[in-house]
């Protein structure tokens, strides 16, 4: 029996579509195929907090409470999802008279929270319950020759997390190598990407994600491996800019580390949303029909 | 030579400012602080600031409450927890970044159009009221109510190749249960007052 209920967010119901697209083939090959939770509500990211931080806990506890009444854990694979999930979660279960208040309100609306409900990374199920062993043993289409950069960026790993380190982390590096690509030493993986901060303040977004680009060419990557849909799109969209603004190539695929995964569990191509990316793919390709060999 | 007064009188500050923020959810710690700067030097964002996280956390310490408020600071935190996590004093500074925003934005002094706090309220909006974000109408609402016409169409490439990808959708997201998430505010707001 499936303990977990999808949470998708906006995100992977929008521009991180192939995220989505490629989440669901992976856990359906390694046998935990999963449901979406039924009328679920945004988590209200960053923003909510900067507005009103009372109701940015009262509209995650209503999540949590859908969870809790279809008997089910939360899998969140967007990484601002998980963190603000978490985070509700650990303050509405919490003594602060102000979450006893929320969850009387909760209940009046008709959504009650007693708190059973744990929130979990994809990542951190394919670590602690699936096992990278079990995983390396199902791979059928090794990527030999890849050399990619695995980029955790902030809100998977810090605060409210305790499944790697919060400033090194090495479960994808791991998970990529039992997928047989090679990652490389990335030392900027948790630097942040500025997240919307490229949408309002360009200047400081280019910057950041050109520190970032840069770094994963300087170590050789073909591509950075995310596991975050807005780290996705700032490393992808910004890259023409980059180009224009710094004068230096560092154009590179950037692909979900679901993506990867299932095109080494022997998934057909054109069912991970490959076809969604703004950046040309081929030189992946390439790769992968020569296993790597020159 | 022009002398200046560069720093203020004990009269000129506001000492309750401490216990105002001390008051607000995650910054019970903030009374710990050593001064050591780890903040500063973990901070992505530190070199854009007018002051880094440190000198803030000094300032709501010693009461100068307005230079805090009017920081740029509090709005280029992207919350990437380095600092917080990192912090000798286990002192929440996100949080403290976040109740800075909130507390700005409730005195309203910010410039209204400022397009960070503008996207903020406009996400936090759609979802009050619809229940789910949709990525392009928040986009457009951004870029109406922070007047940035000219802005939009430069996103207007970057904008086609999302929709060729089809990663850009016009469709409006909503819940099913409205009714319930409208109590649910309803509810929290009352009780706040």
């Amino acid at each position: 029996m499936n303990r977990y209920a999808y949470f998708p967010g906006c995100s992977l119901k929008g521009n991180s579509r192939h995220y989505e697209e490629s989440i669901l083939p992976v856990f359906r090959e390694i046998g935990l195929p999963l449901e979406e939770l039924e009328d679920w509500n945004c988590c209200g990211a960053t923003a909510y907090f900067s507005v009103d931080d009372t109701l940015a806990a009262a509209i995650c506890g209503r999540n949590l409470s859908l969870a809790e009444q279809a008997n089910r854990d939360i899998i969140a694979p967007c990484a601002g999802c998980y963190l603000t999930l978490r985070k509700s979660n650990a303050f509405l279960t919490s003594r602060e008279a102000k979450a006893a208040k929320i969850r009387a309100d909760l209940k009046t609306a008709g959504c009650e929270y007693r708190g059973t409900v744990a929130v979990k990374h994809p990542l951190e199920v394919l670590k602690n319950e699936v096992g990278f062993d079990k995983i390396k043993s199902m791979v059928r289409r090794p990527l030999a020759g890849w050399n990619v950069a695995c980029y955790y960026g902030c809100q998977l790993v810090r605060p409210y997390t305790d499944f790697d380190d919060p400033d090194y982390p090495t479960s994808l590096d791991a998970l990529m190598a039992a997928a047989g690509a090679r990652p490389v030493d990335f030392t900027a993986k948790t630097r942040c990407c500025g997240g919307s901060l490229t949408g309002t303040i360009e200047e400081v977004g280019l910057r950041l994600n050109y520190i970032l680009l840069k770094e994963a060419k300087r170590k050789g990557a073909d591509c950075v491996v995310t596991i975050c849909p807005l780290c996705q799109f700032n490393l992808e969209v910004t890259q023409d800019k980059i180009v224009k603004r710094f004068g230096e190539d560092i154009r590179m695929p950037i692909l979900y580390f679901s993506q990867l995964l299932g095109l080494a569990l022997g998934v057909d191509k054109k069912d991970l949303g490959f076809s969604r990316s703004i950046v040309p793919l081929q030189p992946l390709w390439n790769k992968l029909s020569t296993g790597g060999a020159r | 030579m022009k002398i200046e007064r560069k720093v203020k009188y004990e009269e000129e500050l506001y000492p309750g400012f401490l216990d105002e923020i001390t008051e607000m959810s995650g910054c019970r710690e903030i009374e710990r602080c050593i001064q050591c700067g780890t903040c500063s030097s973990s901070c992505p964002m530190s070199v854009y600031m007018d002051h880094p996280p440190r000198k803030i956390i000094a300032m709501v310490k010693n009461g100068f409450r307005d230079e805090a408020l009017r920081s740029f600071t509090i709005w280029l935190c992207p919350s990437c927890y380095t600092c917080q996590v990192r912090c000798p004093a286990k002192i929440k500074i996100t949080d403290v970044m976040y109740a800075l925003k909130r507390k700005a934005t409730e005195e309203k002094i910010y410039p209204k159009r400022f397009v960070i706090p503008v996207l903020d309220r406009e996400m936090s909006r759609i979802i009050a009221k619809h229940g789910r974000n949709s990525e392009l109408w928040l986009i457009l609402g951004l870029y109406l109510k922070s007047r940035r016409l000219f802005g939009m169409l430069k996103m207007a490439p970057l904008g086609l190749k999302l929709m060729k990808t089809g990663r850009l959708s016009l469709r409006r997201e909503s819940i099913k249960n409205k009714k319930q998430l409208r109590t649910l505010v309803k509810a929290v707001k009352e009780g706040a007052r």
